[in-house]
């Protein structure tokens, strides 16, 4: 009973915690896609040092641990700009997942049939406009669960700002914790939170899949 | 209109393509016959530029430069139909019709939709406008692929086996679109295994073996009296 007494008691607190966390997940995924973005690109272009580049990119972000890409540019960047803590976190986090969604969005990519881009280049289109108008919305929609998938770890990962002062969920929950001593509980209540918005969030994607579903296939 | 002189085309180690001379005449209908692997495909797409070859293409008397010339402009003036139809999913059937008029050509999107939907009645499709791809038979996709290419006012079209993933039945309605085409004058270069189309709509058949033009002749006398015995056997094979 205490745990609910507690649960109501910090609402207004991890409610506005929660909110940062989306706030953050959401600059990353965004910022995220668009490196990823990028780099797909990289990585599918016929120049082999465009390739290399994109290569070596998403070979360091994944075989670095997340906290250690959060404090290189939580700190390096504070060294040289001055940056608010939420920025370099958010940031740090969309350099991370931009690495993720860039294999996503390759994959996505090369998953669309050649013929495609053949039957456009065909009609005289250039290979960028083909990209645009052709590949990339079709690609899109089988983006669309992978990048679901990413979302919910970028949400998860994103405790990872609590160890650069943000006061973001599970930031506010250390806090409370080591304030009251009831660690368990208000690890608890953090989890809580979590869960909640990443059933929230994948309720969300599933009814975008759906709504993908229909254009394709009957009448307008 | 087009005439192509030494063309050679490598895939690595494989040359696929060896020596071909062609021409290709103003309303002629050229049918390009072969075996599987015989590079039928690998030279339609040379003439479209999809594909990169060392030798000489001329249209129109100009000799075409890859580094020199825009070659997506020239593409705009070659149509291309191909075996998997290859329509854009995403999009209705005007949609795939109006798609490159409206941002290569830059045309205004009424005036767009007003053709596009002229060629669907053409093609026997009016009813299916705002049809997704999906839903149509491969008779149907095909006559939409053919009327998407049109919509670019080619000058010339290029049928890579539009037939061939077809059921039997279904044949026979994207050959009268084509028998169509033919009599209003198109120059169209067909890669195809109907010999009854050849011989009825071709003007020459271009008979293509390991890459190389064995024969060159008007259908009647290709099909009748082959004049070399590469052609013969081939022929007595298919017929
Ligand atoms: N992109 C490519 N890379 C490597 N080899 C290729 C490529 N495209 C075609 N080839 C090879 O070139 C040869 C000719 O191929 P092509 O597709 O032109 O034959 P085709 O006459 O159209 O055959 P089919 O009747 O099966 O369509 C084949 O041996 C094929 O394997
Ligand atoms: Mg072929």
């Amino acid at each position: 009973m205490e745990f609910f007494a507690d649960l109501i008691r910090t609402s207004p607190l991890f409610l506005e915690a929660a909110y940062i966390t989306v706030k953050i997940t959401l600059v990353a995924v965004t910022l995220g896609s668009f490196i990823g973005l990028f780099f797909a690109l990289l990585k599918i272009s016929k120049s082999k040092i465009l390739n290399k580049i994109a290569n070596l990119y998403i070979t360091i972000i994944r075989g670095t641990p997340l906290i250690v890409q959060i404090f290189w540019i939580y700190y390096g960047l504070s060294s040289i700009v001055q940056i608010s803590g939420f920025w370099a976190a958010s940031l740090a986090l969309a350099v991370h997942n931009g690495a993720y969604i860039a294999e996503i969005i390759r994959g996505g990519i090369q998953s669309i049939d050649r013929g495609q881009m053949e039957a456009g280049r065909s009609l005289g289109m250039t290979t960028r406009l083909a990209m645009r108008r052709i590949i990339l919305p079709q690609a899109f929609r089988r983006i669309v669960p992978p990048m679901g998938n990413q979302f919910i770890i970028a949400l998860k990962d994103s405790s990872l700002a609590a160890f650069v002062t943000i006061a973001e969920l599970f930031n506010v929950s250390m806090r409370l914790a080591s304030s009251t001593f009831k660690d368990i509980q208000f690890y608890s209540i953090a989890g809580l939170y979590y869960l909640i918005l990443v059933i929230l969030f994948s309720f969300l994607v599933h009814k975008l899949e759906n709504k993908l579903a229909v254009g394709s296939s009957g009448m307008k | 209109m087009i005439k192509v002189t030494g063309l050679n085309k490598h895939f690595g180690d494989l040359h696929v393509l060896k020596d071909i001379d062609m021409e290709v005449q103003e309303s002629d209908v050229v049918c390009l016959i072969g075996a599987s692997g015989s590079g039928k495909s690998t030279l339609l797409r040379c003439l479209n530029f999809l594909e990169q070859a060392e030798g000489e293409i001329n249209i129109d008397g100009r000799i075409i430069d890859r580094k020199t010339m825009d070659l997506n402009i020239l593409r705009r003036d070659v149509g291309m139909v191909f075996q998997h139809f290859n329509l854009f999913p995403h999009m209705t059937v005007l949609e795939n019709i109006i798609e490159a008029p409206i941002h290569v050509k830059k045309i205004e999107r009424q005036q767009a939709i007003a053709e596009g939907k002229e060629l669907l009645e053409k093609v026997g499709l009016g009813d299916k406008v705002d049809c997704y791809p999906s839903v149509l038979s491969g008779g149907q996709k095909q006559r939409v692929a053919i009327a998407r290419a049109l919509a670019m006012q080619p000058k010339l079209m290029l049928f890579d086996e539009p037939t061939s993933a077809l059921d039997p039945e279904l044949v026979g309605e994207v050959l009268s679109v084509m028998k169509e085409l033919a009599q209003e004058g198109m120059t169209m270069v067909v890669v195809t295994h109907e010999m009854g189309f050849a011989r009825e709509v071709g003007d020459w058949v271009v008979y293509l073996d390991e890459g190389r033009i064995i024969e060159v002749a008007p259908p009647e006398e290709l099909f009748n009296n082959p004049k070399n015995q590469r052609t013969q056997e081939f022929l007595s094979c298919i017929l």
